[in-house]
């Protein structure tokens, strides 16, 4: 039975990293700005997009920084456009704006692939396939963890231990009183950005090497996932949104094999579709959490004042 | 700040909307005789038809987002289960094997057929209505059940609740062990639509393809209307600008907050079999996240609160992507030839950067909060005090 579990379980692992890297930005604006950016998963599917022409006019090494300035660069800029304008608004217009850009990326992406599914470059070496405890993988999928746990580990000593993560931390804890304390409130709030989409970029990478390639809305479902990793962790917390992120990956994983494993366990005899609800899964957990703790697990208690 | 309306002024509104009403159904059953589907203005047509699928739609979401104050994304989802709802009941029987050519259908009669048998013509007509209701009911059924959890969330969590829930129906929709009833992931076809309904009065026959929908949305934005302005609808807003004072002037929060929610996804699930009858497929795969996020720009583009607006606004959005902006995507725009730029999908890039500068620039959208028959009233006003000047 073990074997038949293992490799949906690593996969699982795998996917739940890429899903902590989009989430930790969804939980970091959240944080600071109370803002669900809608627009992150797409920025995560541009990413991908930007990699696909990168590699073909300019050698992988080049093309890999290349596409994580951009993607930093377009996060930055689509702070400073479309959120920076309504910091005073009621949250509702931010949001609408949110989803408005969501729209505008994906329709661009549209319009530049012409909708057609465009093949995400092979990165030697992280495509390879390995084999691993007797299964047979590639080697990005070994990877995403380590790689994950580690930049979450730097970015949880850069919030500790700097200036910018303690302004950070400030913000996200009122955001008027920091602004009198003297922070510059538009500074940490790119910062913010330019962090998330980092991990973003990061992440898209590693998940488009996994599959075939990317579509103008491939973003969409990764990143609602994210988001949901981050309001399980409890939304504003890193740590939380990591375990959620995992948590996620590997429940999605084993949901698409359970199938599969169910038959060789003998409780079904024929394959009855609950793949199809692998999807589905990620929001009952959502609104599990949001019912019995909405907080979520990591989350700060808030209450509402008149 | 809105002026109190005196009763008399108030009958006079309540006239005035509606004949207007009643004049631009005269004038679509007009259009739909005089304009044949070869006419280069037969886009006309196409627009209202769509339009008013998706202006009942915006209109339900206001409802809840504009006046309640609920912040929901679940649209798609409660427009899928009325377009599905709507489909399998008005499937004729003939042509259910066809439909279902992997699954043993399940549902074996259709509504349009049953009344029909029974009454003639008329029944036909009576079963299709039958069929609309049915699709509201059910939205609004699943409506209550998804609303007893989740309505319990605030502002942003409702938000991708509600978002979450429409995904979840429409992976249920797609389920193989659900497709003697929902055919899978394969589409529904073949039932009743809208190129189909005719009245036939002896030897003249009349066309109703854009009449009906239009009609429908029409009978449907009434009552919405209606219910906003009742003691209902004071509550919501009351609900919406500030949930812990409302409360205190006991106002039934948890009573209130369904009635608006059953309510928007009942017609929903009106819009979504409308939808069904007007694009005559219905498939789970179309009720996507981005069908809401749609909704929600035309209620924002018309003004969030406002129901005129929101019509106006789903008009014009409908107008817009499907016509008038149309050459953006096939080469020729504004007499410019450039099949370089103006390919597939620069109109959509055109329009949603529009929807962006309406967002960040004017944010109030084409009518703010106010209605249109509160520009009537207000130019009535000044009218009035004209000629009491003069005197």
């Amino acid at each position: 039975m073990d074997k038949t579990i293992l490799p949906y379980l690593i996969s699982g692992v795998s996917v739940g990293g890429q899903y902590a890297l989009i989430a930790i930005g969804y939980t970091m604006v959240y944080g600071i700005l109370r803002l669900i950016n809608f627009a992150h998963g797409d920025v995560f599917m541009v990413a991908g997009l930007m990699m696909v022409y990168a590699a073909a006019a300019m050698p992988l090494s080049l093309a890999i920084p290349l596409v994580i300035i951009l993607t930093v660069l377009l996060g930055f800029t689509i702070e400073r456009v479309a959120y920076r304008p309504l910091r005073t608004a009621p949250r509702m217009s931010v949001m609408i704006s949110a989803i408005g850009v969501s729209y505008l990326l994906q329709n661009l992406a549209l319009y530049i692939t012409g909708g057609l599914n465009k093949n995400y470059p092979q990165i030697p070496w992280i495509s390879d396939r390995v084999t691993v405890l007797g299964m047979e993988t590639s080697r990005v999928t070994i990877i995403t963890p380590f790689l994950t746990v580690f930049l979450v580990v730097l970015l949880v000593l850069l919030i500790n231990h700097t200036k910018i993560g303690m302004a950070m931390r400030a913000v996200s804890l009122n955001f008027e009183t920091s602004q009198l304390m003297g922070i510059r409130i538009n500074s940490v709030i790119s910062a913010t950005f330019i962090i998330g989409t980092f991990l973003a970029a990061v992440g898209s990478m590693l998940f488009f090497t996994n599959y075939p390639g990317v579509v103008p809305t491939s973003g969409a479902m990764p990143g609602l996932k994210a988001f949901v990793a981050a309001v399980f962790g409890g939304i504003g917390s890193i740590p939380g949104a990591v375990i959620g992120a995992f948590i996620i990956g590997i429940a999605e994983s084993l949901i698409k094999g359970l199938d599969t494993i169910l038959i060789v366990n003998g409780t079904i005899t024929e394959q009855i579709g609950l793949a199809t609800f692998s999807d589905a899964f990620t929001f009952v957990l959502l609104i599990i959490i949001l019912v019995f703790k909405p907080t979520g697990l990591f989350g700060e208690k808030t209450t509402d004042k008149v | 700040m809105k002026a109190v309306r005196t009763p008399e002024e108030n009958r006079r509104i309540s006239w005035f909307c509606f004949f207007a009403t009643l004049a631009f159904l005269g004038l679509v059953l007009l259009l739909d005789q005089l304009i044949k589907p070869t006419s280069p203005m037969y886009m006309l047509l196409t627009v209202l038809q769509k339009g008013s699928v998706y202006a009942l739609a915006a209109v339900s979401m206001n409802l809840l987002n504009g006046c309640t104050g609920l912040f929901s994304l679940g649209h798609a989802g409660f427009m899928l289960i009325g377009a599905y709802t709507y489909a399998i009941f008005t499937i004729p029987s003939a042509s259910r094997d066809t439909v279902y050519q992997y699954y043993d259908a399940a549902v074996r009669f259709s509504f349009p057929e049953v009344f029909g048998n029974a009454m003639g013509p008329a029944g036909t007509a009576l079963g299709v209505l039958v069929a609309v209701i049915l699709a509201g009911l059910m939205a609004a059924a699943f409506a209550y059940l998804i609303g007893l959890p989740v309505l319990r969330l605030k502002s942003d969590y409702l938000a991708i609740a509600t978002l979450g829930f429409a995904e979840i129906l429409r992976a249920v929709c797609q389920w193989q062990k659900l497709g003697p009833i929902t055919n899978g992931s394969n589409l529904l076809k073949s039932f009743a639509r809208v190129s189909k309904f005719k009245l036939v009065l002896g030897s003249t026959k009349l066309t109703l393809s854009t009449f009906v929908p239009v009609l429908i949305a029409a009978v449907s934005i009434m009552i919405i209307v209606k219910l906003i302005n009742s003691t209902y609808g004071r509550a919501f807003k009351a609900i919406r600008d500030d949930e812990v004072a409302a409360e205190a002037m006991g106002i039934n929060l948890a009573k209130h907050k369904m009635i608006s929610f059953t309510v928007s996804s009942f017609f929903a699930g009106v819009a979504g079999a409308m939808m069904a009858m007007v694009l005559s497929i219905a498939q789970a795969s179309n009720f996507k996240s981005a069908m809401t996020y749609e909704i929600l720009l035309m209620v924002v583009l018309g003004g969030i609160g406002s129901t005129s607006g929101s019509v106006i606004g789903s008009f014009l959005f409908v107008a817009a992507s499907e016509w008038w902006l149309r050459g953006l995507d096939s080469g020729t725009f504004l007499g410019i030839n450039a099949p370089n730029i103006f390919r597939n999908g620069f109109r959509l890039v055109v329009f949603s950067v529009i929807i962006m500068i309406v967002v960040l620039f004017f944010r109030q959208g084409i009518m703010g909060e106010r209605e249109l028959t509160d520009v009537w009233l207000n130019r009535r006003r000044a009218r009035q005090k004209k000629k009491e000047a003069g005197k």
